[in-house]
Protein backbone atom coordinates (compact mmCIF):
# COMPACT_ATOMS: atom_id res chain seq x y z
CA UNK A 1 0.00 0.00 0.00
CA UNK A 2 2.67 2.59 1.16
CA UNK A 3 4.44 1.85 -2.03
CA UNK A 4 1.60 3.39 -4.18
CA UNK A 5 1.41 5.55 -1.87
CA UNK A 6 4.78 7.36 -1.95
CA UNK A 7 4.16 7.11 -5.62
CA UNK A 8 0.83 8.91 -5.80
CA UNK A 9 2.37 11.90 -3.78
CA UNK A 10 5.07 12.51 -6.26
CA UNK A 11 3.32 14.60 -8.91
CA UNK A 12 4.30 13.79 -12.91
CA UNK A 13 7.42 14.32 -13.11
CA UNK A 14 8.97 17.04 -15.10
CA UNK A 15 9.06 16.19 -19.04
CA UNK A 16 12.89 16.57 -20.39
CA UNK A 17 12.85 18.97 -22.99
CA UNK A 18 16.65 18.73 -23.38
CA UNK A 19 16.46 17.14 -26.83
CA UNK A 20 13.59 19.73 -28.10
CA UNK A 21 16.39 21.98 -29.64
CA UNK A 22 17.58 19.49 -31.81
CA UNK A 23 14.63 18.14 -32.80
CA UNK A 24 14.12 21.74 -33.74
CA UNK A 25 17.15 22.23 -36.01
CA UNK A 26 16.76 19.14 -37.76
CA UNK A 27 13.61 20.19 -38.88
CA UNK A 28 14.97 23.68 -39.48
CA UNK A 29 17.46 22.25 -41.71
CA UNK A 30 15.06 20.13 -43.39
CA UNK A 31 13.18 23.32 -44.20
CA UNK A 32 16.65 24.97 -45.30
CA UNK A 33 17.85 22.92 -48.02
CA UNK A 34 14.02 22.30 -49.38
CA UNK A 35 13.48 25.88 -49.56
CA UNK A 36 14.03 27.48 -52.78
CA UNK A 37 13.20 31.25 -52.31
CA UNK A 38 11.36 32.58 -55.19
CA UNK A 39 13.15 34.85 -57.26
CA UNK A 40 10.51 36.32 -59.65
CA UNK A 41 7.87 38.44 -58.30
CA UNK A 42 4.85 37.81 -60.39
CA UNK A 43 3.53 41.10 -62.13
CA UNK A 44 0.54 39.46 -64.31
CA UNK A 45 -2.25 37.11 -63.06
CA UNK A 46 -1.56 33.44 -63.71
CA UNK A 47 -4.08 31.15 -63.05
CA UNK A 48 -3.02 27.85 -64.74
CA UNK A 49 -5.15 25.47 -66.75
CA UNK A 50 -5.22 21.69 -64.99
CA UNK A 51 -4.45 19.02 -67.40
CA UNK A 52 -3.88 15.08 -66.30
CA UNK A 53 -0.85 14.06 -68.43
CA UNK A 54 1.62 16.59 -66.76
CA UNK A 55 5.01 15.50 -66.38
CA UNK A 56 7.57 16.89 -63.87
CA UNK A 57 10.15 19.17 -64.76
CA UNK A 58 13.37 17.85 -64.22
CA UNK A 59 16.49 19.98 -64.01
CA UNK A 60 14.85 23.83 -63.06
CA UNK A 61 18.30 25.38 -63.32
CA UNK A 62 17.38 24.87 -67.23
CA UNK A 63 14.49 26.47 -67.32
CA UNK A 64 13.29 30.08 -68.63
CA UNK A 65 9.90 31.17 -67.39
CA UNK A 66 7.76 33.31 -69.76
CA UNK A 67 4.18 34.55 -68.05
CA UNK A 68 1.33 35.50 -69.92
CA UNK A 69 -1.55 37.38 -68.32
CA UNK A 70 -3.37 40.51 -67.17
CA UNK A 71 -1.26 42.80 -64.83
CA UNK A 72 -1.76 42.60 -60.97
CA UNK A 73 -4.63 44.86 -59.83
CA UNK A 74 -1.68 47.00 -58.04
CA UNK A 75 -0.31 48.33 -61.64
CA UNK A 76 -3.79 47.85 -63.89
CA UNK A 77 -3.64 51.90 -63.36
CA UNK A 78 0.12 51.93 -64.98
CA UNK A 79 -0.47 49.38 -67.83
CA UNK A 80 -3.72 48.93 -68.26
CA UNK A 81 -5.98 45.46 -68.27
CA UNK A 82 -4.45 44.09 -71.22
CA UNK A 83 -2.80 40.84 -71.37
CA UNK A 84 0.93 41.12 -70.99
CA UNK A 85 4.08 39.34 -70.88
CA UNK A 86 6.73 39.17 -68.11
CA UNK A 87 9.47 37.50 -68.86
CA UNK A 88 11.36 35.64 -65.61
CA UNK A 89 11.14 39.16 -63.77
CA UNK A 90 10.61 41.51 -66.35
CA UNK A 91 7.52 43.71 -67.85
CA UNK A 92 7.91 44.24 -71.26
CA UNK A 93 6.16 47.34 -72.48
CA UNK A 94 5.87 46.84 -76.19
CA UNK A 95 2.69 47.13 -78.16
CA UNK A 96 2.09 44.62 -80.61
CA UNK A 97 4.38 41.26 -81.81
CA UNK A 98 7.27 40.90 -79.29
CA UNK A 99 9.43 38.48 -81.05
CA UNK A 100 12.49 41.37 -80.11
CA UNK A 101 12.24 41.23 -76.78
CA UNK A 102 11.81 37.49 -76.58
CA UNK A 103 15.17 37.02 -78.94
CA UNK A 104 17.24 39.20 -76.78
CA UNK A 105 15.75 36.95 -73.67
CA UNK A 106 16.62 33.73 -74.86
CA UNK A 107 19.74 34.75 -75.81
CA UNK A 108 20.51 35.59 -72.51
CA UNK A 109 18.97 33.06 -70.81
CA UNK A 110 20.82 30.64 -72.54
CA UNK A 111 24.47 32.32 -72.23
CA UNK A 112 23.89 31.91 -68.52
CA UNK A 113 24.01 28.34 -68.87
CA UNK A 114 26.78 25.69 -69.68
CA UNK A 115 28.24 25.34 -73.04
CA UNK A 116 27.28 21.33 -72.59
CA UNK A 117 23.97 22.44 -71.53
CA UNK A 118 23.07 25.32 -74.32
CA UNK A 119 20.67 23.09 -76.36
CA UNK A 120 18.89 21.62 -73.19
CA UNK A 121 17.67 24.78 -72.46
CA UNK A 122 13.49 25.06 -71.44
CA UNK A 123 11.01 27.82 -71.78
CA UNK A 124 8.05 26.82 -69.30
CA UNK A 125 5.19 29.19 -70.63
CA UNK A 126 2.74 29.79 -67.62
CA UNK A 127 -0.04 31.60 -69.12
CA UNK A 128 -3.74 32.17 -67.68
CA UNK A 129 -6.20 30.02 -69.02
CA UNK A 130 -8.70 32.50 -70.42
CA UNK A 131 -5.62 34.28 -72.72
CA UNK A 132 -6.69 34.34 -76.36
CA UNK A 133 -4.56 31.76 -78.37
CA UNK A 134 -3.59 34.77 -80.82
CA UNK A 135 -0.63 36.08 -78.34
CA UNK A 136 0.25 32.42 -77.19
CA UNK A 137 0.78 31.77 -80.68
CA UNK A 138 2.56 35.25 -81.48
CA UNK A 139 4.74 33.92 -78.67
CA UNK A 140 5.31 30.70 -79.83
CA UNK A 141 6.55 31.93 -83.46
CA UNK A 142 8.88 34.42 -81.85
CA UNK A 143 10.25 31.39 -79.47
CA UNK A 144 10.80 29.55 -82.97
CA UNK A 145 12.88 32.09 -84.33
CA UNK A 146 14.73 32.51 -81.48
CA UNK A 147 15.75 28.83 -81.96
CA UNK A 148 14.27 27.88 -78.02
CA UNK A 149 11.97 24.84 -79.30
CA UNK A 150 11.73 22.88 -76.36
CA UNK A 151 8.82 24.19 -74.67
CA UNK A 152 6.32 23.41 -71.56
CA UNK A 153 2.91 24.63 -71.41
CA UNK A 154 2.79 24.38 -67.57
CA UNK A 155 -0.18 22.67 -66.00
CA UNK A 156 -1.52 22.12 -62.43
CA UNK A 157 -2.16 17.78 -62.07
CA UNK A 158 -5.50 16.51 -62.18
CA UNK A 159 -6.32 13.57 -61.14
CA UNK A 160 -9.92 12.68 -61.59
CA UNK A 161 -11.20 16.05 -62.40
CA UNK A 162 -11.53 15.05 -66.15
CA UNK A 163 -13.33 17.47 -68.43
CA UNK A 164 -16.71 16.40 -69.58
CA UNK A 165 -16.45 18.47 -73.06
CA UNK B 1 51.38 37.10 4.81
CA UNK B 2 50.72 38.04 1.42
CA UNK B 3 48.83 40.98 0.23
CA UNK B 4 48.02 41.76 -3.38
CA UNK B 5 49.28 45.63 -3.36
CA UNK B 6 46.19 46.75 -5.45
CA UNK B 7 42.94 45.58 -5.89
CA UNK B 8 42.86 44.70 -9.29
CA UNK B 9 45.25 42.53 -9.89
CA UNK B 10 43.13 40.27 -7.03
CA UNK B 11 40.39 40.77 -8.98
CA UNK B 12 42.24 39.79 -12.43
CA UNK B 13 43.60 36.96 -10.91
CA UNK B 14 40.33 35.18 -9.57
CA UNK B 15 38.95 35.67 -12.82
CA UNK B 16 41.88 33.64 -14.37
CA UNK B 17 41.09 31.28 -12.22
CA UNK B 18 37.50 30.55 -12.57
CA UNK B 19 36.78 27.89 -14.83
CA UNK B 20 34.15 29.50 -18.23
CA UNK B 21 30.66 30.02 -16.87
CA UNK B 22 28.38 27.65 -19.12
CA UNK B 23 26.46 28.97 -22.10
CA UNK B 24 22.85 29.24 -21.29
CA UNK B 25 21.35 27.22 -23.80
CA UNK B 26 17.62 27.45 -22.76
CA UNK B 27 17.06 30.24 -25.35
CA UNK B 28 18.35 28.05 -28.26
CA UNK B 29 14.98 26.42 -28.91
CA UNK B 30 13.25 29.80 -29.28
CA UNK B 31 15.99 30.91 -31.46
CA UNK B 32 15.45 27.66 -33.41
CA UNK B 33 11.60 27.68 -33.55
CA UNK B 34 11.74 31.38 -34.65
CA UNK B 35 13.90 30.32 -37.82
CA UNK B 36 11.62 27.31 -38.46
CA UNK B 37 8.49 29.00 -38.37
CA UNK B 38 10.33 31.15 -41.02
CA UNK B 39 11.61 29.13 -43.32
CA UNK B 40 7.67 27.05 -43.19
CA UNK B 41 5.98 29.87 -44.14
CA UNK B 42 8.56 31.09 -46.72
CA UNK B 43 9.00 27.41 -48.70
CA UNK B 44 6.79 27.06 -51.35
CA UNK B 45 6.65 23.34 -52.18
CA UNK B 46 4.95 23.15 -55.52
CA UNK B 47 6.41 21.40 -58.22
CA UNK B 48 7.02 22.47 -61.71
CA UNK B 49 4.76 20.62 -64.11
CA UNK B 50 3.14 20.55 -67.13
CA UNK B 51 3.36 19.46 -70.96
CA UNK B 52 6.29 19.28 -72.63
CA UNK B 53 6.52 20.09 -76.34
CA UNK B 54 9.04 20.76 -79.38
CA UNK B 55 8.24 23.30 -81.37
CA UNK B 56 9.10 22.58 -85.10
CA UNK B 57 12.17 24.95 -86.31
CA UNK B 58 11.29 27.26 -88.52
CA UNK B 59 12.17 26.40 -91.98
CA UNK B 60 15.73 27.45 -93.61
CA UNK B 61 14.50 29.59 -96.54
CA UNK B 62 11.84 30.22 -98.16
CA UNK B 63 10.81 26.43 -99.82
CA UNK B 64 7.64 24.45 -100.63
CA UNK B 65 7.61 22.67 -97.68
CA UNK B 66 4.09 21.09 -98.71
CA UNK B 67 3.90 17.13 -98.09
CA UNK B 68 1.79 15.27 -99.61
CA UNK B 69 -0.64 13.47 -97.19
CA UNK B 70 -2.74 11.38 -97.59
CA UNK B 71 -6.42 12.29 -96.99
CA UNK B 72 -6.61 9.24 -94.68
CA UNK B 73 -3.29 10.19 -92.59
CA UNK B 74 -4.48 12.97 -91.04
CA UNK B 75 -6.80 14.08 -88.35
CA UNK B 76 -8.16 17.46 -88.60
CA UNK B 77 -8.87 18.86 -85.14
CA UNK B 78 -10.06 22.59 -85.21
CA UNK B 79 -10.54 25.11 -82.60
CA UNK B 80 -13.00 28.11 -82.90
CA UNK B 81 -13.18 31.21 -81.50
CA UNK B 82 -15.73 29.84 -79.52
CA UNK B 83 -13.90 26.86 -77.95
CA UNK B 84 -16.08 24.62 -80.13
CA UNK B 85 -14.35 21.51 -81.35
CA UNK B 86 -14.33 20.01 -84.66
CA UNK B 87 -12.99 16.76 -85.60
CA UNK B 88 -12.53 16.05 -89.68
CA UNK B 89 -15.75 17.80 -90.33
CA UNK B 90 -18.22 16.92 -87.10
CA UNK B 91 -18.59 18.90 -83.86
CA UNK B 92 -17.48 16.88 -81.35
CA UNK B 93 -16.62 16.77 -77.20
CA UNK B 94 -13.63 15.55 -75.38
CA UNK B 95 -14.16 12.28 -74.77
CA UNK B 96 -15.72 11.70 -78.24
CA UNK B 97 -12.38 13.23 -79.57
CA UNK B 98 -10.12 10.98 -77.40
CA UNK B 99 -11.91 7.77 -78.88
CA UNK B 100 -11.36 9.37 -82.37
CA UNK B 101 -7.88 9.67 -81.38
CA UNK B 102 -7.38 6.39 -80.28
CA UNK B 103 -9.12 4.73 -83.29
CA UNK B 104 -7.06 7.01 -85.37
CA UNK B 105 -3.69 5.83 -84.17
CA UNK B 106 -4.12 1.99 -83.63
CA UNK B 107 -6.11 1.62 -86.64
CA UNK B 108 -7.65 -2.15 -85.46
CA UNK B 109 -9.71 -2.85 -87.96
CA UNK B 110 -7.38 -1.84 -90.44
CA UNK B 111 -10.19 0.32 -92.54
CA UNK B 112 -9.75 1.69 -95.29
CA UNK B 113 -10.38 5.56 -93.98
CA UNK B 114 -8.26 5.23 -91.02
CA UNK B 115 -4.63 6.10 -91.28
CA UNK B 116 -1.97 3.37 -93.16
CA UNK B 117 0.09 1.34 -90.88
CA UNK B 118 3.13 0.98 -91.84
CA UNK B 119 5.52 -2.69 -90.10
CA UNK B 120 8.09 -1.15 -88.46
CA UNK B 121 11.23 -3.35 -86.93
CA UNK B 122 11.49 -2.00 -83.15
CA UNK B 123 14.15 -3.32 -81.32
CA UNK B 124 13.86 -3.41 -77.60
CA UNK B 125 15.90 -5.36 -74.61
CA UNK B 126 16.11 -9.32 -75.38
CA UNK B 127 14.24 -11.07 -72.58
CA UNK B 128 12.22 -9.41 -71.97
CA UNK B 129 9.13 -10.67 -73.45
CA UNK B 130 7.77 -13.63 -73.96
CA UNK B 131 6.45 -12.60 -77.49
CA UNK B 132 9.69 -11.61 -79.03
CA UNK B 133 12.24 -13.02 -76.80
CA UNK B 134 15.76 -11.74 -78.87
CA UNK B 135 14.15 -8.23 -78.42
CA UNK B 136 13.00 -7.39 -82.02
CA UNK B 137 9.94 -7.30 -83.12
CA UNK B 138 7.88 -5.96 -85.92
CA UNK B 139 4.89 -3.79 -85.00
CA UNK B 140 2.43 -1.63 -87.38
CA UNK B 141 2.97 2.19 -86.92
CA UNK B 142 0.45 4.45 -87.68
CA UNK B 143 1.36 6.81 -90.32
CA UNK B 144 -1.51 9.10 -88.85
CA UNK B 145 -0.60 12.68 -87.91
CA UNK B 146 -3.44 14.96 -85.60
CA UNK B 147 -3.19 18.14 -87.58
CA UNK B 148 -4.16 20.78 -84.43
CA UNK B 149 -5.81 24.12 -85.56
CA UNK B 150 -6.70 26.78 -83.60
CA UNK B 151 -8.37 30.43 -83.81
CA UNK B 152 -6.83 33.63 -82.36
CA UNK B 153 -9.57 33.96 -80.11
CA UNK B 154 -9.54 30.61 -78.73
CA UNK B 155 -8.75 30.67 -74.87
CA UNK B 156 -5.44 28.94 -74.10
CA UNK B 157 -7.46 27.12 -71.30
CA UNK B 158 -9.39 24.98 -74.23
CA UNK B 159 -6.46 24.60 -76.41
CA UNK B 160 -4.64 23.55 -73.50
CA UNK B 161 -7.37 20.69 -72.97
CA UNK B 162 -7.56 19.22 -76.36
CA UNK B 163 -3.64 19.29 -76.42
CA UNK B 164 -4.08 16.84 -72.84
CA UNK B 165 -6.90 14.92 -74.51
CA UNK B 166 -4.35 14.49 -77.51
CA UNK B 167 -1.64 13.14 -75.05
CA UNK B 168 -3.77 11.28 -72.84
CA UNK B 169 -5.29 9.20 -75.92
CA UNK B 170 -1.40 8.29 -77.10
CA UNK B 171 -0.60 7.35 -73.51
CA UNK B 172 -3.71 5.06 -73.39
CA UNK B 173 -2.35 3.39 -76.10
CA UNK B 174 1.51 2.75 -74.92
CA UNK B 175 -0.05 2.02 -71.45
CA UNK B 176 -1.68 -1.02 -73.39
CA UNK B 177 0.83 -1.75 -74.76
CA UNK B 178 3.49 -1.93 -72.07
CA UNK B 179 0.39 -3.90 -70.64
CA UNK B 180 0.67 -6.65 -72.94
CA UNK B 181 4.05 -7.08 -74.16
CA UNK B 182 6.12 -6.61 -70.99
CA UNK B 183 3.15 -6.81 -68.28
CA UNK B 184 4.49 -3.88 -67.19
CA UNK B 185 2.76 -0.42 -66.18
CA UNK B 186 3.64 2.29 -68.19
CA UNK B 187 3.97 5.07 -66.38
CA UNK B 188 6.10 3.76 -63.79
CA UNK B 189 8.81 3.16 -66.35
CA UNK B 190 11.71 5.08 -65.23
CA UNK B 191 14.20 6.67 -67.74
CA UNK B 192 17.05 6.72 -65.12
CA UNK B 193 16.83 2.61 -65.29
CA UNK B 194 18.67 2.00 -68.81
CA UNK B 195 16.64 -0.92 -69.52
CA UNK B 196 13.21 0.77 -69.09
CA UNK B 197 14.71 3.71 -71.16
CA UNK B 198 15.00 1.43 -73.90
CA UNK B 199 11.56 0.10 -73.49
CA UNK B 200 10.06 3.79 -73.38
CA UNK B 201 11.87 4.72 -76.74
CA UNK B 202 10.61 1.10 -78.14
CA UNK B 203 7.37 2.07 -77.14
CA UNK B 204 7.42 5.79 -78.31
CA UNK B 205 8.73 4.93 -81.58
CA UNK B 206 5.30 2.02 -82.23
CA UNK B 207 3.06 5.17 -80.81
CA UNK B 208 4.53 8.44 -81.93
CA UNK B 209 2.68 11.45 -80.87
CA UNK B 210 2.02 13.01 -84.49
CA UNK B 211 0.76 16.64 -83.52
CA UNK B 212 0.75 19.09 -86.14
CA UNK B 213 -0.19 22.59 -85.92
CA UNK B 214 -0.43 24.62 -88.39
CA UNK B 215 1.04 28.20 -89.34
CA UNK B 216 -1.42 30.46 -86.93
CA UNK B 217 -4.61 31.99 -88.98
CA UNK B 218 -7.91 32.67 -88.45
CA UNK B 219 -10.94 30.65 -88.71
CA UNK B 220 -13.79 31.55 -88.56
CA UNK B 221 -13.60 35.25 -88.95
CA UNK B 222 -12.75 37.85 -86.18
Amino acid sequence: MSKFKSKDSKGLPAINTSSLPDIVFMLLFFFMVTTVMKETSLQVQVQVPFASEVKKIEKKSLVSYIYIGKPMTQIVALYGTEPMIQLNDKLINDEGIPTESIKDFVLAEREKLDESEKNKMMVSLRIDQGIHMGKVSDVKQALRYANALKINYSAKRDYDNVPVN
Amino acid sequence: MEFPINGNSFKYNRMARRDTPEINAGSMADIAFLLLIFFLVTTTMDVDTGISRLLPPIPEEEQDTEVDVKERNVLVVLINRDDQLMVSGEVMGLQELKIKTIEFFSNPTNSEILPEMIDLDVDFPPGLSSRFPDGHGTFPVSKGVVSLQNDRSTTYGRYLQVQDILVSAVNGLRVQFAMEYFGRDYNELNPINFVDDEIIKGINTVYKMNISEAEPKNIGGN
